[in-house]
């Protein structure tokens, strides 16, 4: 019927397309970095362990003697097909790491994204409203604190304050609950819920709620930023005043015009988020010892394990940048404007 | 040149003002502490002893050690300044390192363009969706063999983060200032075609740069407790660092000693938020337009007569006479 | 007298005006001083008349006519008389205010791109508008009403559940139009509504406004810089410079005789077939936060004589209704014949000069 709307499964068909040669850039980025770089994997990390023959016979089992072109189209083919190859140190294959300890990160970012959205939008939308008084500069002042704390630092100063309360902390979290639960999509939260153990649940609750409270707050001052300047922004937008003009009272306007408008641009800040997100994960995932991707990440960093820190790192770059595109998306079907 | 550094100072006012001076004096302070260290804290970085006497371990604040003492048996004040020193080195390296790469690179995309351009664009682009504390850890990883755990590697490690971010810029102006030139071209039949460009680029970039870079350096305070936090930063025997003295406090967290991690953190909350301050105040000079127009009351005078004449009047002569005209006109 | 005005004449002879503003003043705080974008204006308009708002940009009519529905600029303030059918506008309360605005009162925008919510359909912007001042309407009921106003502008009722962007502009003014007098209002502003729309859109469009009144008796204060619309929909025009009425009178009257200097020089600077060269009149508007002394226009008129830069004219009704404020017309009217010889000398070119610069 319109022109525009002819064109969203267009714009979606390209956003999708342009994942593949970004997905092959971070790949390949990864790639030179850790494979080219001097040092040689194997003996940075079972050196001392093994002697000299024992260490060739590995590297020729991981295929490292081979040149180097050979190990990266043979990569790049591996990655296709998720295979993500295999630890140096314990000979696990990051496959496997990532389906037992992904659905950890997974429930504590989401968790984050929660509390971030429940206290960002409605502390930036009451000080977009209440611009330049008290309120508004002390909500301003709590978004850029939130922002400049290092977010092990928050995750601390909330375990000194919560832990005489009893509350699971960090030195209880791992395990994240000390219910057994069969494994079945390996999202503790999930599977508890199969089985109907509610009592895991509700500890498994528990125990999400600081870890996702401290990634949150640093993502809420994100929100609070972005949404008191789209509100100031809508505010003064054409319709708005096109609004007062037709007589809609004014709390109408504020929240049917200004604030859903203001809502939209957040979708997107969500997708750039992601990559923010996941670098604020592996912190908490440190500071409350997370059974997560980041605290697997952060042990193989300590092992010196290049072939699983590139295996890890070559996913979560995937997840970012098929979350970013994706967030793209949705928001090209939400928002009518953007599809033309 | 010197006028050119204070001028966005005096453009400012009120509230933009209020944020420069107060992000100065912040970052001031801790470059005090960094340039100083060695006189202003009270016991050395990795002193754990004073006239043979150990000290006590996790103490604590008291007269002695006031914000106390930590799992190593160190002076957490001591700790705490001469982790500013780390802290303004590293970003200070990172900062000079980014521009310097950074701003070539830029250069060279926008004025030889073509296919070198569109692969540097992308390259950056990629690089910049990557989560930048993996990149980080990615490089300090690599760096840790051939440079060790020192200043520099940790240096050039945050670099690699910050290099997008003055490439596109200057890429970005050096284009317009390209298309800029084609104009000047047209009517001066290019005769300073170098000129033109050179004072385009110089401006614009000298103006973004200063944002950029304080603004970098803020979050590279983060980046690089980050980094020590998760093991990967500074080696502890070869400096002191915020991040690292974190990652001891974790144990002590639950255990109710609180100022092995409050002292740290607050450094770092410190001066991120102090160079943030810097960077948002620069911006709010540089881009005027992010300025709020200030309204001021407005005081109606009291109704002069009135100078109206209802259309079916006769009235020839309108009410006011023209001495009360001529005084509205004076205010 | 022509039919038109006949009518005008005839309607309003049933009640008083529907818009009867004295004084009225809409200054608004900046750093530098107020600006007084408006400056004691004063005009009626009658039932079912279109009165046009002539002048350059910036002198405040665009202020003027948001003020008329209480939509001023924020830090602003406002005062004089302002009755509506008889009730005293500035009185009222807020909410009452709100609940004339729409209902009674009507604007129509400038821009139709930007002044419907890109993320509220058509058929929701109608909903809003009429359940905002008729909070017991029934969803048929707005449907009725909204598709009569649509098929009224040439809008096809299938559009109603479509998104603005899905319009072309014309369209979309068209909607504007159609959103504002679903509620009937006595009274419409319509500020320079077809500024943003090409000439074949915008004949359509002044043909719309033009037959409101007998569609719904509206009375319309049409704000413009382009006198051809002037000359083909209003009855009456008001020219305005630097936050004043200079002149208002008959459009007939006012284009074949026009008393005020810059009056004239607008219409000799109005393109059309026959002239020969481009006229413009030299000179930028002044500045409403200091606007020259005497007659704001005196530094940029040909005509401005000693007085002129010293003392405010004086507004005065001319026999056929005009009025006007400038002593040169004055003079050729046989009205302020105190004036010294002095003052009625031509003002001499380097006090213009300084006179622009200030």
């Amino acid at each position: 019927m319109s022109a525009g709307s002819g064109s969203l499964p267009r714009y979606i068909l390209q956003r999708l397309l342009l994942i593949i040669p970004m997905m092959w850039v971070l790949i390949t980025v990864v790639f030179i970095l850790l494979r080219v770089a001097p040092g040689d994997p194997v003996s940075a990390a079972v050196g001392g362990k093994l002697d000299e023959e024992a260490l060739d016979q590995r590297r020729a089992a991981l295929g490292l003697d081979r040149p180097l072109y050979v190990q990266y189209l043979e990569y790049l083919g591996n990655v296709v097909r998720l295979n993500f190859g295999e630890t140096i140190s314990d000979n696990r294959p990051i496959i496997n790491i990532i389906r037992d300890n992904g659905g950890a990160t997974l429930t504590l970012t989401l968790g984050a994204f929660l509390f971030a959205l429940l206290i960002g939008i409605p502390l930036g939308l009451y000080a977009g409203r209440r611009r330049d008084t008290a309120s508004d500069v002390s909500i301003r002042i709590f978004g850029v604190i939130t922002y400049a704390a290092p977010i092990f630092w928050t995750g601390l100063l909330l375990v000194i304050l919560v832990a005489p309360t009893g509350w699971p902390t960090f030195d209880i979290a791992s395990p994240i609950t000390k219910f057994e639960v069969e494994p079945v999509t390996r999202i503790i939260l999930v599977d508890a819920m199969i089985a109907g153990n509610w009592d895991a649940v509700i500890d498994i609750l528990q125990h999400h709620v600081l870890p996702c409270f401290t990634l949150g707050l640093l993502l809420a001052g994100v929100f609070i930023r972005l949404v008191r300047v789209n509100i100031l922004q809508t505010l003064k937008d054409d319709y708005v005043e096109a609004a007062r003009a037709r007589g809609i009272a004014e709390r109408h306007v504020i929240r049917r015009h200004a604030f859903r408008n203001a809502l939209v641009p957040v979708i997107t800040v969500i997708g750039l988020q992601v990559a923010l997100t996941m670098s604020g994960a592996i912190l908490t995932e440190k500071t409350f010892n997370w059974p997560g991707l980041g605290t697997q990440l952060v042990d193989y960093l300590t092992a010196r394990d290049y072939a699983a820190v590139q295996g890890i790192v070559t996913f979560i770059a995937i997840v970012v940048v098929i979350t970013s595109v994706l967030v793209d998306v949705l928001n090209a079907v939400i928002d009518p404007r953007v599809r033309y | 040149m010197l006028t050119g550094l204070i001028s966005p100072f005096r453009r400012t006012s009120g509230m933009a003002r209020w944020i420069l001076v107060s992000g100065l004096f912040i970052t001031g302070v801790f470059i005090a502490f960094a340039l100083f260290a060695p006189w202003i804290a009270p016991y050395d970085f990795n002193q754990q002893t004073v006239d043979g006497v150990k000290f006590d371990k996790m103490a604590p604040p008291d007269g002695d050690h006031w914000f106390g003492t930590n799992d190593q048996f160190y002076d957490v004040l001591s700790r705490v300044i001469w982790g500013a020193r780390t802290a303004v080195e590293v970003v200070a390296l990172s900062v000079m390192f980014s521009v310097v790469i950074g701003v070539p690179l830029g250069l060279l995309s926008g004025f030889v363009g073509g296919w070198v351009d569109r692969v540097l664009v992308f390259l950056m682009d990629s690089l910049y969706a990557m989560p930048s504390l993996l990149l980080a850890i990615v490089f300090s990883f690599l760096l840790r063999g051939p440079l060790g755990g020192g200043i520099i590697a940790a240096a050039l490690s945050l670099t690699a983060i910050y290099i997008p971010q003055y490439y596109r810029v200057v890429r970005n102006t050096t284009v317009s200032a390209r298309e800029a030139t084609y104009v000047e071209a047209a009517r001066a039949i290019g005769a300073k075609n170098g000129t033109i460009m050179g004072r385009y680029l110089f401006g614009n970039v000298i103006q973004s740069v200063p944002v950029i870079g304080t603004l970098n350096a803020a979050d590279a305070i983060g980046t690089l407790a980050a980094l020590g936090f998760l093991g990967l930063g500074i080696q502890p025997n070869e400096a002191s660092e915020w991040g690292y003295d974190l990652s001891r406090a974790l144990d002590d967290a639950a255990a109710g000693i609180w100022w092995t991690t409050v002292f740290p953190g607050m450094a770092i909350v410190l001066l991120v938020t102090g160079l943030t301050l810097v960077g948002e105040g620069l911006n709010e000079t540089v881009n005027p337009a992010l300025r709020k127009r200030r309204l001021r009351p407005v005081q109606l005078p009291p109704h002069e007569p009135s100078t109206y004449l209802a259309e079916k009047d006769d009235t020839r002569f309108a009410v006011g006479d023209r001495e009360t005209v001529e005084k509205r006109d004076e205010r | 007298m022509t039919e038109m005005t006949d009518r005008s004449a005839s309607t309003a002879t049933s009640g008083g005006p529907v818009i009867d503003a004295r004084d009225l003043r809409i200054w608004y705080g900046t750093d530098r001083g107020p600006v007084k974008a408006v400056d004691g204006v004063s005009f009626t308009l009658r039932k079912g008349e279109i009165l046009g708002l002539v002048g350059e940009s910036g002198c405040g009519k665009s202020t003027l006519g948001r003020g008329l529905l209480g939509l001023l600029p924020e830090g602003a303030k406002m005062d004089g008389q302002l009755r509506f059918n008889g009730e005293d506008l500035l009185a009222l309360p807020k909410k009452q205010m709100f609940a004339k605005r729409g209902a009674e009162l009507g604007m129509i925008f400038q821009e139709p791109l930007t002044r419907l919510n890109p993320l509220m359909r058509i058929s929701e912007h109608f909903e809003e508008t009429l359940k905002a001042h008729e909070k017991r309407i029934g969803k048929a009921e707005i449907e009725r009403r909204s598709m009569e106003v649509l098929r009224l502008m040439g809008i096809p009722p299938t559009r109603f559940r479509s998104y603005p962007h899905e319009f072309s502009g014309g369209m979309r003014q068209r909607l504007m139009i159609a959103l504002s007098l679903v509620l009937r209002p006595s009274f419409v502003v319509a500020d320079e509504p077809t500024t943003a729309l090409d000439v074949l859109v915008e004949a359509q469009i002044i043909r719309i406004l033009h037959d409101l009144r007998r569609e719904f008796d509206t009375s319309l204060l049409l704000i413009t810089h382009n006198l051809g619309i002037i000359a083909e929909a209003c009855d009456r025009v008001a020219v305005m410079y630097a936050g004043e009425v200079v002149e208002i009178g008959d459009a007939r009257d006012v284009f074949a005789e026009p008393q005020h200097p810059y009056t004239r020089e607008l219409l000799r600077s109005t393109i059309s077939l026959a002239s020969t060269g481009l006229n413009f009149i030299p000179g930028a508007p002044p500045d409403l936060v200091d606007p020259p002394p005497g007659c704001h226009f005196h530094p940029r008129c040909p005509d401005a004589m000693n007085v002129c830069a010293t003392t405010h004219p004086i507004q005065r009704e001319m026999k056929n209704g005009s009025r006007t404020q400038c002593w040169a017309a004055d003079l050729r009217n046989g009205y302020a014949q105190d004036l010294t010889p002095e003052q009625t000398t031509p003002l001499s070119r380097e006090e213009i000069s300084v006179a622009d610069e200030a």
